[in-house]
C-alpha cells in the first residue's frame, strides 16, 4: 500500500516534470534565470573583487519572486481550463498524491535551474579562496525559500482557471510573504507586531541560512509554511463542485 | 452494477438534480437523454466522484462512491464532455501515462496499449503531439484513455459530438462491442444513436427523470423518439 502510494506520486511527478521540458517554458525559464542571475552578479563582482556569493544570494529571492509564480501558474489553472482536471481527479488517486506530485515536480524543476547556476561557485573557486559554508547555506536556503514560493503559488493557481491571474496573484502573495519581515516595512509598523512580522517574513529566515547558519528553527519554519499551503490546496481541491 | 438513490445536487440555491433514482444492470447500455442543462453531466460527474452530491447516494458495484471513492474510481472509465487531453504530450506518451497511473504492470502496459491502439484506430497518429490532432482523433484518444484499464463501467459524456457521420458509426459500434460485457452509460443529443445502441433510455429534464424505457417502447408509445423527447421535455 505504502509503496503503491509513492509509486503513483512518482508517475505523476514524472509526467509533470516532463511537461515543463515538452513546452518552451523550461528553456525560456532557465535561460532568463541564468542570464539575469549571472549578469546581476558579475556586474559588480569584479568591482568588489571578493570571492564570495553573498551578493548573488542577496538578489536571488527577488529573481525567484518573479520566476516561481511563472512555474506554478499553470499547474492547476491549465488543468481547469483544458478540462484535464476531470480526468486527474477521477483517477484512483488521493488529492494529496496529486498535490505532492505537482509540488515536487515544481521544486525539482527549480532545483534543475539552480543546478545550472553552479557555474558561479565553480568559477569563484578558481578565482579566489571561496568559503564553501555560505555557498552551501545559500543554495539550501534557496531551495527552502523557492519551495515556499512554489507551495504558495500552487495554492493560488488552484483558485482560478486563468493563468495570468494565477501569476499576478501568486506574485503579489509571494511578495507580501517575503517583504513582511523586511527592515523598511518593520520601521513603519506597530512595535508589538514587529517580532511576529519578523518571524512570518520569508526573507529573514533565508538570510540566516544564506549566512551559513543552519538553524532548525528556520528549517521548521519553511517546512511548516510549505505544509500549510499544500494543506490549504488540498482543502480547495476537495471543495470542487460546491459552488 | 450502478445504483443511484435519491440523488440531489444544489449549487447554492439552484437545484440541478432533484431526487433522481435509477439503476443500471451489468452489461447494459444506458442512453441518457435530455436538453442541455438538464443534469446529465452533473449525474455523471457525481457517479465518477468528481463532485459529491448534496444528498443521496451512488453505489458502484455495491460500494458507496463517496466513501469508497478510490475503489469505485478503479472500476470506472470516464470520458468527460471536454476530452481531457494533455496537449503538449504525444499520443503514445499520453496512453503510457494513463496505463501507468492506472496501476497496470509493465507487461500489461505494453499489451493493453497495443490493444487500445487497435480498438480505437490510433496507429497513424501515435507519434503526433495531441495538440495537432483533429476532433475525431481527439475523441478517439479520449476513449482510449477511458477503456485503458478494462473498466467494468464506462461513462461517456456526449462521446459523438463534433464527429462526422463515419466516425459516429465507428464510435457507436465500439460502444456496442464494449457494452456486451461492460456496463455503459452515455449521454447524447443524437436520437437515432439511442435506438441504434441502447438497451434502455432515461430522459431527464430540469433535474428530474421524466421518462424511461426500452427505445422500442418509447417509439411505440410516442410515435418516435423525437416525439417522445419533445413531449417529455417541454
Amino acid at each position: 500500500m505504502k509503496k503503491d502510494y509513492l509509486k503513483i506520486i512518482f508517475i505523476l511527478f514524472k509526467k509533470e516534470l516532463m511537461s515543463y521540458f515538452n513546452s518552451p517554458i523550461a528553456y525560456v525559464f532557465i535561460g532568463v534565470f541564468l542570464v539575469v542571475g549571472n549578469w546581476l552578479f558579475f556586474n559588480t563582482f569584479f568591482l568588489a573583487a571578493q570571492a564570495s556569493m553573498r551578493n548573488y544570494f542577496a538578489f536571488l529571492p527577488w529573481i525567484f519572486l518573479f520566476l516561481s509564480p511563472a512555474i506554478t501558474m499553470r499547474l492547476w489553472a491549465e488543468e481547469k481550463k483544458s478540462g484535464t482536471i476531470e480526468l486527474l481527479l477521477t483517477l484512483p488517486l488521493t488529492d494529496w498524491q496529486v498535490i505532492l506530485a505537482k509540488f515536487f515536480s515544481a521544486l525539482a524543476f527549480l532545483s534543475i535551474s539552480l543546478l545550472f547556476s553552479l557555474t558561479i561557485p565553480v568559477s569563484l573557486a578558481f578565482l579566489g579562496n571561496l568559503d564553501l559554508g555560505p555557498v552551501f547555506g545559500g543554495y539550501l536556503g534557496a531551495l527552502f525559500l523557492g519551495g515556499s514560493y512554489l507551495a504558495l503559488g500552487l495554492f493560488i493557481s488552484s483558485l482560478t482557471k486563468n493563468q495570468i491571474i494565477a501569476f499576478i496573484l501568486g506574485l503579489a502573495a509571494c511578495f507580501a510573504a517575503f517583504i513582511i519581515g523586511a527592515d523598511f516595512v518593520l520601521a513603519g509598523s506597530p512595535q508589538d507586531l514587529i517580532p511576529l512580522m519578523k518571524f512570518i517574513g520569508l526573507g529573514n529566515h533565508f538570510n540566516n541560512i544564506a549566512r551559513g547558519v543552519i538553524d532548525t528553527k528556520d528549517i521548521v519554519y519553511y517546512l511548516s509554511f510549505i505544509f500549510l499551503f499544500l494543506w490549504l490546496n488540498v482543502r480547495v481541491v476537495e471543495r470542487r463542485g460546491w459552488k | 452494477m450502478i445504483e443511484i438513490k435519491n440523488l440531489t445536487k444544489k449549487f447554492g440555491q439552484v437545484l440541478v438534480l432533484d431526487n433522481i433514482s435509477f439503476s443500471v444492470a451489468k452489461g447494459e447500455i444506458l442512453g441518457f437523454l435530455g436538453p442541455n442543462g438538464a443534469g446529465k453531466t452533473t449525474t455523471m460527474k457525481i457517479i465518477t466522484s468528481f463532485w459529491t452530491p448534496t444528498s443521496g447516494q451512488v453505489l458502484v458495484g455495491g460500494l458507496d462512491a463517496d466513501e469508497n471513492s478510490l475503489a469505485t474510481r478503479k472500476v470506472i472509465g470516464y470520458l468527460p464532455e471536454t476530452v481531457p487531453l494533455y496537449e503538449e504530450m504525444r499520443v503514445f506518451e499520453y496512453l503510457k501515462f494513463i496505463a501507468e497511473i492506472r496501476g497496470l504492470n509493465k507487461q500489461e502496459i505494453k499489451d493493453r496499449i497495443k490493444q487500445v491502439i487497435l480498438i480505437c484506430g490510433l496507429k497513424k497518429v501515435l507519434r503526433q503531439p495531441i495538440e495537432e490532432l483533429s476532433k475525431g482523433y481527439r475523441q478517439r484518444v479520449g476513449l482510449a484513455q477511458a477503456i485503458m484499464h478494462e473498466p467494468d463501467i464506462l461513462i461517456l459524456d456526449e462521446p459523438t459530438t463534433g464527429l462526422d457521420p463515419n466516425q459516429i458509426v465507428e464510435i457507436r459500434d465500439l460502444i456496442k462491442t464494449i457494452g456486451r460485457e461492460k456496463t455503459v452509460i452515455f449521454s447524447t443529443h443524437i436520437l437515432s444513436e439511442v435506438s441504434a445502441t441502447c438497451d434502455r433510455v432515461i430522459i431527464i429534464n430540469n433535474g428530474k427523470i421524466v421518462g424511461q424505457g426500452v427505445p422500442a417502447e418509447l417509439i411505440e408509445k410516442y410515435g418516435g423518439l423525437e416525439q417522445a423527447f419533445r413531449e417529455l421535455t417541454k
